[in-house]
């Protein structure tokens, strides 16, 4: 299964499934990741976590653990 | 009778700006009942009748967020006449997430389509009329910014609001999930307002466990209700939380491409992507990040020459509050004939006026602070403060954003406390605001300098061990504290917008600076001025001989003061007879008399330490200043000399010119040096440092908290985690240095070492609901 994490920077991929639930699951889809969303990473942070990624037209920073929840192709 | 209405949109969608034009000056800010959310209000220019209701920023109505469930609970609660709903025109579709959510409100509603210029700018094209036609409500043009379409914003809401015309809207929830929330709704009917049918409908069938505990159903309902959720989620094989915002996204994602046009080819990198790619760059992030907070710092806190804050602040408290209002007032209340030494001039000079002094003092380098935060807000670096210290500051359960209320708590609590207002979540905000005062402020700089100088040979150590100790009592309460079931469950998910950078508004930040400063003046005030009045009453009042009165008057009167009762008192307050003041025998010297045992295990169970650290709560600077009318020094007794001649100094009229006490008490350090041993004046600095902050910081936490509760244990966390330190620094610090034996005191301490060791490393309470801030509103919610 790769996940968001697991993509590298420059890289554009596409959400298959959310994983988890709760509110870290809603605020994700809240924020507009859901099935089908194209998603652009476009940096880490300077320290590695959290990262950037480019969605629907904006900025948005998830921390990695919860990029890993995210399984994207 | 008026019209109320709400206004509602993401954060960044430029909600405050519109408000701002909107209202003008007549706003009401406070907060939220019950949370430290802030909450504003005003009415609409040129309509008396109309009320403007600012909601917070919020990308969704969904039970997990503070904000949210505030914004939610006004709309059903309240039931506004009609809403405006701002919507960012340069990121349509995630705006337009928190309109369908909205819309299911059945209230009247008017979209304000902002940044419309950026928008043109761009080279992007949004088709408005088609845009309104398939959301079934107007959407008006706007740049909030430039004031441009905002008068017609609120006129079409005020229309919307006369008519209640809901218009036409979509219906989102389609196929199998739409099926399911028309048979929630039949079955609901009667049960719920009306109004609200579809919105507790769609709430039902997410399980939105705050909105189902307002229904209050029966379980046969509900038994019902979730068999035809079961239903259609096994035949969509998702959660029904899930299904709803996916059906969401897909309805605007349809509308977007039909009526949205970008004029920018995907991955084209805008100004804004370009500055953010130096800014929060791998290896250049850090270091920019170090200059601007260094550069906050040096304006606001520091001792240069650029340091507008300190200059004005040190000018506020030494020319305005030091001279110009204590000479207005003196020659006002000699007008009056009202003579130093009565009881009303002490009351309004060292009372009232240092009081109101005490305040104020702070508020010119408070806003300077707020100006630059202001604008690092208002530019978007704000949120890339976060996204690059999340990964420091979350190994303690703090923000990222905490970095800056501690930072600035070095110079002045103060500030620091109100700085953590850019904080987010309210967990972290609480937690922040209850530990940023642990750092050493630069009034406490005093006390590490008499400590230092009096019984360490001024050694820089001590000064080092002081942030060090500030540092990792943060540090340690952070890790001990997140433990606790109020601050416990995960933390908020850290999914965070980071905005396009744009060039800050005037207007805006002036505005925002100035609310806030105000809101420290209104809020705090009190809190200090009454604080203030109460040390100065128990200081100056007291009985000499039997006689209630003001200390320094009853002194005067040779009748009172007979040899026998000046013995006496000295016996009592523990002093030789030589070094007697008035101040023995004030209400306040009793107090720290009776107090004084509390401090015993701390190695400085002596009064005069107890009544410095109690005046220390009016402002940090005043302990050396209490010491030094404690060990008695005494400005009319000692005349100053000239440094270079060594000769006594005599002003222009031949009368002698009285020394004053130094900042850190140099003349006092051999008399203070007696009363202490080397690890009790340690406790002591360790306990003045870390305990209850003084009262102008209270103030400041009673504002942020908004709550008497958290502000109460905020204090008494403190003033614990202090006695604690204290108590090991003095018992098992002096065994190590052989300052005295071991024993029970000792025993204790190493006690108290492992309870925090314990604190540190267990494992903390478990949430299950994971918003567990969000309690105080439950009684409202939605």
């Amino acid at each position: 299964m790769k996940t968001l994490k697991d993509t590298a920077v420059g890289e554009t991929v596409k959400v298959v499934k959310l994983h988890g639930e709760g509110p870290v699951k809603r605020r994700i889809m809240d924020m507009g990741i859901t099935k089908g969303t194209e998603v652009y990473v476009r940096k880490l942070a300077p320290l590695g976590d959290p990262m950037e990624l480019n969605v629907r037209g904006y900025e948005l920073s998830v921390r990695n653990a919860d990029a890993a929840l995210i399984e994207v192709e | 009778m008026d019209i109320k209405i709400a206004l509602a949109g993401n954060p960044n969608s430029g909600k405050t700006t519109l408000f701002n034009d909107l209202t003008g000056s007549r706003q009401y800010v406070g907060n939220w009942p019950g949370v430290t959310v802030e909450k504003k209000e005003g009415r609409l220019k040129g309509h008396d009748d109309v009320i403007i209701q600012d909601l917070p920023g919020i990308y969704s109505l969904s039970p997990y967020t503070l904000e949210e469930v505030v914004s939610r609970t006004y709309l059903v609660n309240e039931k506004p006449d009609a809403i405006i709903n701002i919507v960012d025109g340069t990121n349509i579709e995630r705006n337009l997430y928190l309109t369908t959510q909205l819309m299911e409100l059945n209230i009247p509603m008017v979209i304000a389509l902002n940044m419309i210029d950026l928008v043109r700018k761009n080279g992007d094209r949004v088709d408005t009329k088609a845009l309104s036609e398939k959301l079934g409500v107007e959407v008006v043009e706007l740049s909030a910014l430039k004031g441009e379409g905002s008068k017609d914003v609120a006129e079409k809401a005020i229309a919307a609001a006369k008519s209640g015309n809901l218009g036409n809207r979509p219906n989102i929830l389609s196929g199998e999930a739409g099926e399911a929330v028309k048979a929630i709704e039949e079955i609901l009917k009667g049960k719920v307002d009306d109004k609200f049918l579809t919105w507790n409908a769609i709430k039902l069938f997410e399980r939105d466990s705050k909105a189902v505990k307002a229904m209050k159903l029966d379980a046969v309902t509900r038994a019902e209700v979730e068999s035809l959720i079961e239903k259609c989620e096994k035949a969509l094989d998702d959660d029904s939380e899930s299904i709803v915002t996916n059906l969401r996204y897909n309805e605007i994602t349809g509308i977007t491409a039909e009526t949205v046009k970008k004029g920018r080819a995907k991955g084209e990198l805008s100004i804004s992507d370009k500055i953010d790619r130096i800014v929060t760059n791998r290896v250049l992030g850090l270091p920019i990040f170090a200059v601007i907070m260094f550069l906050i710092y040096a304006i606001a806190m520091g001792g240069w020459s650029i340091s507008i804050g300190t200059a004005a602040t040190d000018f506020t408290n030494d020319v305005i509050f030091g001279e110009w209002v204590p000479g207005l007032f003196d020659s006002i209340l000699g007008a009056l004939s009202i003579t130093e030494g009565s009881v009303l001039y002490g009351l309004i000079q060292d009372g009232i006026v240092a009081g109101v002094g005490a305040v104020l003092g702070f508020v010119p380098q408070m806003l300077v602070l707020f100006l630059l935060l202001s604008i690092l807000e208002d530019i978007g670096y704000m949120s890339r403060v976060a996204f690059v210290m999340d990964r420091i500051f979350r190994q303690f359960g703090l923000s990222g954003k905490s970095f800056i209320p501690c930072l600035v708590a070095t110079g002045c609590g103060v500030p620091g406390v109100m700085a953590s207002r850019t904080i987010e979540n309210e967990r972290d905000r609480r937690m922040t605001v209850m530990t940023t005062t642990f750092m050493p402020c630069g009034a406490k700089l005093p006390i590490i300098g008499l400590i230092a100088g009096a019984i360490f040979g001024g050694s820089p150590l001590v000064a080092a061990s002081a942030y060090f100790i500030g540092i990792g009592s943060i540090i340690l309460s952070g890790i001990i504290l997140k433990k606790f079931k109020a601050f416990a469950g995960q933390p908020a998910p850290f999914v965070m917008e980071l905005p396009a950078y744009h060039i800050p508004s005037l207007t805006g930040v002036l505005r925002a600076t100035w609310e806030r400063g105000w809101s420290f003046i209104k809020r705090a005030g009190s809190v200090i001025v009454i604080s203030s009045i109460i040390i100065w009453f128990l200081s100056s009042f007291g009985t000499v001989n039997g006689q209630f009165g003001m200390v320094d008057n009853l002194f005067e009167d040779e009748n009172l003061v007979t040899e026998e009762y000046v013995a006496d008192l000295a016996d009592r307050m523990d002093v030789p007879v030589e070094d007697v003041t008035p101040m023995d025998a004030s209400l306040l010297a009793g107090v720290g008399n009776t107090v004084a045992p509390v401090f015993k295990p701390l190695g400085f169970g002596n009064w005069k330490p107890t009544v410095a650290t109690v005046t220390g709560l009016v402002a940090k600077e005043e302990v050396v200043g209490t010491f030094g009318v404690l060990y008695n020094f005494d400005g009319h007794a000692e005349q100053a000399v000239d440094e270079e001649t060594g000769e006594l100094l005599f002003d222009e009229n031949g009368e002698p010119v009285m020394a004053e006490l130094s900042e850190e008490g140099d003349e006092i350090w051999d008399r203070v040096a007696k009363d202490f041993t080397p690890m009790s004046a340690l406790a002591f600095m360790v306990f003045n440092l870390l305990c209850a902050p003084c009262f102008a910081a209270i103030g400041a936490i009673k504002r942020e908290m908004n709550n008497a509760k958290w502000t109460w244990a905020a204090i008494g966390y403190m003033t614990v985690w202090a006695y604690v330190l204290a108590f090991i620094t003095y018992n098992v610090g002096g065994v190590i240095t052989g300052e005295h034996g071991f024993g029970l005191g000792a025993i204790v301490g190493i006690a108290l070492i492992a309870g925090i060791i314990y604190l540190l490393v267990r494992k903390g309470y478990q949430a299950d609901d994971s918003v567990q801030s969000l309690t105080s509103v439950n009684a409202n919610a939605a």
